[in-house]
């Protein structure tokens, strides 16, 4: 927990992270440099599972009318996400489709068949500038009933990153506007394009926090972003005092270097801590939100309009690569199609940057809120394709651990991971690896690091529920053994009971000649059986817990 | 439609192991010029062998272990170990030694302990430690710098000479300064009282001055380069040259002054060249200090007190068998930690 000393940082100077290297190179500017709309597809399909948490539930059955903004899977749990209809249809299926997911595996999604209409719910409430009366809470249900999820990868819930303010001070709202990843720009034309969007939605945020400032941190490689953002904000200030805003808003460049964007690199680079692996960001007093988060929040608040619609970057071998307004739900082969690329030729669309990106199993995936570029690649990549690349031997070289942010020692992970040993792999910090993929960029012996790291990941994982399952079954067998000693005390105890109790009462109603062990006899041949049920019933209770 | 998925992440830098190898290959060239134009062409020859050797040996181990031959023949690291070893082998040394030093080096340090990668000791060293204690008489035999032009042999001549089974007269052959400098002290001589030529020059011992020199140019390619880290060189050359000043100031009769410890002998190969190797060195930045220092430390002991002129050899291969527990003890900070 940050105390109010630590909280004043020292802004106006840089600092900078250990590992990290300049991708300028392969920065690519689109063919297209304003922001494309695209129509309505055919075929929306909704993934009830595009955010951190639990997925959403269908509130809508098959053959049901919607209408573009209207809900159609309700959030379950604490740390969930509506998802809302982004244009008018029919409900087709309800069914497992291809999702954007590492694993590749097909998941639960709202099928819908639009009908062209384009057509709004009726009775939308716009807050507008009255949110400032509305408290933390109440904004925050706002903003989670609109859908609103981190929009730059993580697709955490934003209104939990927005509550923060209840139990923890935070001090410093820092709006992440640099998108490390080359090829992706759509942050950067969000930013020349609708500088007040991002500003009001910033102003909105830091309300619900009771932030004192905002830091909107843009690479040094984006100065167009940066001086719209800065006019916007001189425009708007009067504006912002006669509502008697104390925060400030304040934007900071920040150098060009992978991975800048990720959310603890950023901290670091701007305040110089260190946020550890599991820790919240929020207990050092900070909490960051991407850009386009902020234009969601914003227009939440005064469109009423849930997240349905981003900015993608959709680039690759394509002739017109451009960055547009999409709906949620398209699939991806129809934004390759509408940039001009061949829908047949396409050999891999890559969802997301080239050093994080999902490569898509199928054209028919759909983009989802957290979706920020799509690279459509041919047979004729302009990609580097390592997959055809030898593949030599670990050399220890340390070029990986020399650009590794968090750290680590990427060679050692890996010679680990290769022999399964992930006690070892613990100890040397594998949890905390990003999965940035630089340690795999630089490799000269072209090994698929991140690769062994998400196996290992993954059997630790798997490992580590196995541990937790016998653990559960070892109690439960240790309290079944106890428990069935308790009854046999007991049933001893009662048995005594009885005994004493009849020989107490056997002078009073016949005196002499019954044989009381001949009494005790069948009792302690019926117990036996007793103890078979029992056992039995218990054995049950294990099998189905 | 079924897309390639490929794992992240989806672009790659343009290295190579191969690139690796071979800037390291660019960067001996100055020492290479520097042997040729002090002791004569019997270093190319004796490249020539190691090198035909080395691709040769681990072209059929590879076949011998059911392993792809062309990428690991590609891969350059037996052409570098080959040309290290040729840098340690006297240059009219009978063409067996460079031949057997290789062999050793590719077949039982490298290729028994799993190949490329998985070498606990630096191939080149296990090579040169093997020829130095089997065959001392030719393996101390070094041409005194000058010599060479008496002779005046040409690269035919010399490679006639390596190749005939005639020794060559011992009067062209002279102990490498070092040597000489420890006999001398053994019979109780002090430096000063030390003959006239062993150590003529500028400062360090004629011609390996600047062969030392050479190595220092290359090394700085590499750095320059980012091949190598800083640490094993700079930690190696500072602890030799801590601990010399020390000794010489104690008593500069009998210990050597610091100049002479890093100019002459295999210092400068070793600090840049073989203590670097990737693979057999410590791996985290801490852990290069000490492994760097560790050598260093060696080298001086071996060379004042052990029985050993030169300790380059021994102290790497030292060395290498404290790296794991080095590279145990030195896991950097990880972030946020």
């Amino acid at each position: 927990m940050a105390k109010d000393g630590e909280l004043i940082m020292k802004f106006g100077k840089l600092f900078s992270f250990r590992g990290g290297l300049n991708l300028a190179k392969y920065q690519h500017e689109p063919a297209d440099t304003t922001i494309g709309i695209t129509g309505i597809p055919e075929r929306l399909i909704f993934p009830l599972q595009q955010h951190i948490g639990e997925p959403a539930e269908p509130v809508v059955n098959v053959g049901d009318k919607v209408l573009k903004g209207q809900l159609i899977a309700q959030a379950t749990g604490p740390i969930s996400a509506p998802v809302h209809a982004s244009s008018s249809g029919t409900i087709t299926a309800i069914s497992d489709y291809p999702v954007p997911h590492a694993s590749g595996l097909k998941a639960s999604c709202i099928e819908l068949h639009t009908d062209g209409c384009d057509q709004w719910i009726a009775d939308r409430k716009i807050i507008g500038n009255t949110y400032k009366q509305l408290s933390p809470i109440e904004l925050g249900e706002h903003i989670h009933q609109a859908g609103i999820v981190g929009m730059g990868g993580a697709g955490f819930p934003t209104n939990i990153k927005l509550n923060a303010g209840q139990q923890n001070a935070v001090d410093t709202l820092i709006i992440n506007g640099a998108e490390c990843e080359p090829w992706v720009s759509c942050d950067d034309m969000l930013m020349r394009e609708r500088p007040a969007e991002i500003i009001i939605g910033a102003q909105i945020m830091m309300h619900a926090l009771h932030a004192r400032r905002c830091i909107i941190a843009i690479e040094d490689n984006k100065p167009a972003a940066c001086s719209s953002l800065k006019n916007t904000i001189n425009s708007l200030k009067p504006q912002a005092d006669s509502n008697n805003n104390p925060g400030t808003l304040e934007i900071i460049e920040v150098p060009t270097i992978y991975p800048t964007g990720g959310e603890k690199q950023l901290i670091k680079i701007l305040t110089n801590k260190e946020i550890a692996n599991k820790e919240l960001p929020q207990n050092s007093g900070i909490i960051c939100h991407n850009v386009a988060t902020a234009t969601a929040v914003y227009r939440a608040i005064f469109c009423a309009e849930p997240l349905i619609s981003r900015l993608i970057t959709i680039t690759g071998d394509i002739p017109h690569s451009q960055n547009r307004e999409v709906l949620i739900g398209t699939p991806a082969g129809d934004l390759i199609e509408m940039g001009g690329g061949q829908r047949s030729a396409l050999k891999q669309i890559i969802m997301g940057g080239p050093m994080m990106g999902i490569a898509l199993q199928s054209d028919e995936t759909p983009v989802i809120k957290t979706t920020f570029c799509l690279i459509g690649q041919t047979r004729k990549s302009t990609l580097v394709d390592i997959t055809n690349k030898n593949i030599l031997p670990c050399i220890r070289c340390g070029a990986c651990a020399d650009v590794c942010p968090a750290q680590l020692l990427p060679q050692q992970l890996y010679w680990y991971a290769r022999a399964r040993d992930f006690k070892k792999i613990k100890d040397y910090s594998l949890s905390d690896c990003i999965e940035c993929g630089f340690c795999d960029y630089v490799c000269p012996s072209n090994i698929p690091l991140v690769q062994y790291y998400r196996y290992a990941k993954a059997e630790i994982f798997s490992l580590e529920k196995e541990k937790q399952k016998s653990d559960i079954a070892r109690t439960r067998h240790e309290f079944h053994l106890s428990r069935l000693q308790r009854e046999k005390e007991e049933r001893a105890a009662r048995h005594k009971q009885k005994i004493n109790k009849l020989a107490a009462r056997r002078p009073a109603i016949d005196s002499p000649a019954i044989d009381s062990p001949a009494m005790d006899s069948p009792e302690q041949k019926k117990s036996p059986p007793h103890t078979a049920i029992n056992t039995a019933q218990n054995n049950k209770n294990i099998e189905t817990p | 439609m079924i897309l390639n998925t490929p794992g992240s992440p989806h672009i790659h830098a343009k290295t190579s192991v191969t690139a690796i190898m071979l800037n390291v290959v660019l960067a001996l060239i100055p020492a290479i010029v520097a042997y040729v134009w002090f002791f004569g062409w019997g270093i190319l020859v004796h490249m020539f062998i190691a090198a035909a050797t080395a691709l040769l040996t681990e072209a059929f181990v590879l076949y011998l272990r059911k392993k792809p031959i062309a990428p690991a023949l590609l891969d350059g690291s037996a052409l570098v170990t080959a040309i290290l070893i040729a840098f340690c082998i006297p240059p009219l040394a009978p063409w067996w030694i460079s031949l057997t030093g290789t062999a050793f080096a590719i077949v039982i340090a490298k290729h028994l302990y799993g190949g490329l990668g998985y070498n606990p000791f630096n191939p080149a060293m296990v090579g040169y430690a093997m020829l130095l204690i089997s065959f001392p008489r030719e393996m101390t035999a070094w041409l005194s710098p000058g010599t060479i032009e008496q002779l005046s042999l040409n690269l035919a001549e010399t490679f006639t000479t390596i190749f005939s089974d005639a020794p060559i007269p011992d009067a062209v052959t002279m102990a490498s300064p070092l040597d000489t400098v420890k006999t001398e002290l053994a019979r109780g001589q002090s430096i000063s009282g030390l003959p006239q030529e062993t150590l003529s020059g500028m400062f360090a011992g004629k011609g390996w001055e600047w062969c030392n020199m050479a190595f220092l140019l290359g090394g700085a390619y590499l750095l320059y380069k980012k091949i190598i880290h800083w640490h094993i060189p700079v930690a190696v050359l500072a602890s030799l040259v801590m601990f010399s000043a020390l000794f010489y100031m104690i008593d500069n009769e009998h210990y050597l002054s610091p100049l002479i410890h890093i100019f002459s002998g295999a210092t400068m190969i070793c600090a840049f060249f073989i203590a670097t190797d990737p693979v057999t060195a410590s791996t985290t930045p801490k852990g290069r200090l000490i492994y760097g220092a560790g050598i260093g430390i060696l080298i001086y002991i071996i060379r004042t007190w052990g029985g050993y002129p030169d300790a380059v050899a021994f102290a790497v291969l030292l060395m290498n068998i404290a790296v794991p527990t080095i590279d145990h003890y030195t896991k950097p900070r990880v972030f946020g930690k």
